[in-house]
């Protein structure tokens, strides 16, 4: 059923599509990070702003992918513009949520402690509330990342240059040719666990206090009941 | 301003309401077809999420799940299910099938994973009260934990809700009908007046989405047992 032949001879094109797949999803990803960044930081620092962020955020996830991508088209035409806006869109709900988490879930004293220290709010805010607030950041980058990956295959819908692996799917579509779905299909969903597996290794890395496992040679743990 | 127009005018023509490819039959193909898949979904990961939940057993499978959903790209899930299907049954094997277990293995983690996190949030000190009192496993699930665990439980089967609408749109692209035939139809001949199409089909699409998601508001504010909700504004109130 499977033509295997066929998919040798597209080695190539394969890599090169998973490579633009990978460089769509890692735009998406930065500028995602850089805007829920800013964002975050406002509805910390200005309360009120926080729900109604949120709330923004939550809306513009609910929008169907493919809605969002075909009616960008009427504003910035077939373009990398109308590929990346939608998926940096779909990227604020999950790194909001979590950098703005990750900013309350520092005590209160630590902030007044950087305080009492004489920094200024925006010495704090790279000193202390930053590195603090790096595990959930982390923890939302992996997400983001997963989830953009899992989108880029839509944007093969506005043109054949673009959409990473999801143009073999719709190439395969369109030629009725099951082995060319296959050859994208796969494939995007091996790139997706990939990312996840190794994110998450990189979380456990840059921040080992929050798993089980310690260094060798390391004291054990002193056992929460004393 | 002109598009706007224009999909305006699409979208209060009579001639694009009737029909098969009409605007009350793609709805109500969009709705049906979600419809089914949500309940299939709910039949699935419900028994499994509360019964997780419930015995603490196996919650390292909920918690993967739910990861291993955000990973999953839709599009591919309905291309690796298609040509299975098709070859199955070449009539209809192109159209539904696909997008519909697509729509099916996309609901059933936020389900399972919420009816869990629900179950597991009770506090133990209730679920221990139920217990001295005689009530067996069976009872203290149905008369304790599962209604405590409701509005959780119903924001599980929301998102799993939002994500189906969404994937059935996603399905035209693949042959599959809905609302999404018209985005995929007017981006194919964008620059003979499809985008006006393309527009409606989007304002279609989004209305489905605000009304699946007051529709879920409601549910949610009714099943949330009065004592909770007084619970809850009291903190608000006290915060």
């Amino acid at each position: 059923m499977l033509d295997f032949a066929w998919m040798a001879d597209h080695l190539d094109e394969l890599a090169s599509r998973t490579l633009q797949h990978i460089e769509l999803a890692a735009i998406a990803v930065a500028v995602g990070l850089l805007i829920s960044f800013g964002l975050a930081v406002l509805a910390v620092r200005r309360r009120a702003t926080y729900g109604p962020i949120l709330a923004a955020t939550d809306i513009l996830y609910t929008i169907p992918s493919l809605a969002l991508f075909v009616v960008l088209v009427t504003v910035t035409g077939i373009s990398l513009l109308t590929v990346e806006i939608p998926l940096v869109l779909y990227t604020l709900v999950i790194f909001v949520r979590n950098i703005a988490a990750g900013f309350d879930s520092i005590p209160a004293e630590v902030l007044e402690a950087a305080q009492g220290l004489g920094y200024t709010a925006q010495q704090r805010l790279w000193r202390v509330e930053v590195p603090l607030a790096v595990p959930l950041i982390l923890a939302g980058v992996r997400l983001a990342t997963v989830s953009t990956i899992a989108l880029v295959t839509v944007t093969a819908v506005l043109g054949d240059s673009f959409g990473g692996l999801g143009f073999f799917i719709l190439e395969g579509y369109r030629r009725s040719f099951p082995t060319e779905l296959y050859f994208g299909a796969v494939p995007s969903v091996v790139l997706a666990l990939l990312a996840d597996y190794l994110l998450a290794r990189l979380q456990r890395r840059l921040t080992p206090w929050l798993s089980g496992d310690r260094p060798r040679g390391e004291a054990p743990r002193i056992p929460d009941w004393i | 301003m002109d598009l706007i127009a224009r999909a305006a005018q699409w979208l209060t023509d009579p001639v694009h309401w009737a029909g098969p490819n009409g605007i009350t039959a793609r709805m109500l193909e969009h709705v049906g077809l979600s419809a089914v898949s949500l309940l299939i979904a709910i039949v699935i990961a419900l028994p499994i999420g509360l019964w997780i939940g419930h015995t603490g057993r196996f919650a390292w499978l909920a918690v993967n799940s739910a990861n291993l959903w955000r990973a999953l790209p839709s599009l591919a899930l309905i291309a690796i299910v298609l040509p299975i299907t098709a070859a199955l049954d070449p009539q209809a094997g192109f159209k539904v099938y696909p997008t519909v277990v697509a729509m099916v293995v996309l609901a059933v983690p936020p389900i399972m994973v919420n009816a869990q996190a629900g179950v597991t949030g009770v506090e133990r000190d209730i679920v221990e009260a139920g217990r001295g009192q005689g009530m067996s496993e069976g009872q203290i699930l149905t008369r304790i934990e599962l209604p405590l665990a409701l509005p959780v439980l119903v924001a599980g089967i929301r998102s799993a809700a939002i994500q189906i609408v969404a994937t059935a749109t996603l399905g035209a692209i693949l042959g599959f009908g809905g609302l999404g035939r018209y985005l995929v139809e007017g981006f194919a001949t964008f620059s003979l007046g499809g985008d006006a199409q393309v527009v409606a089909g989007a304002i279609l699409v989004a209305a489905l989405v605000i009304v699946v998601e007051a529709a879920f508001a409601i549910a949610q504010h009714l099943m949330t047992p009065s004592a909770l909700r007084r619970q809850r504004s009291k903190s608000a109130a006290g915060a």
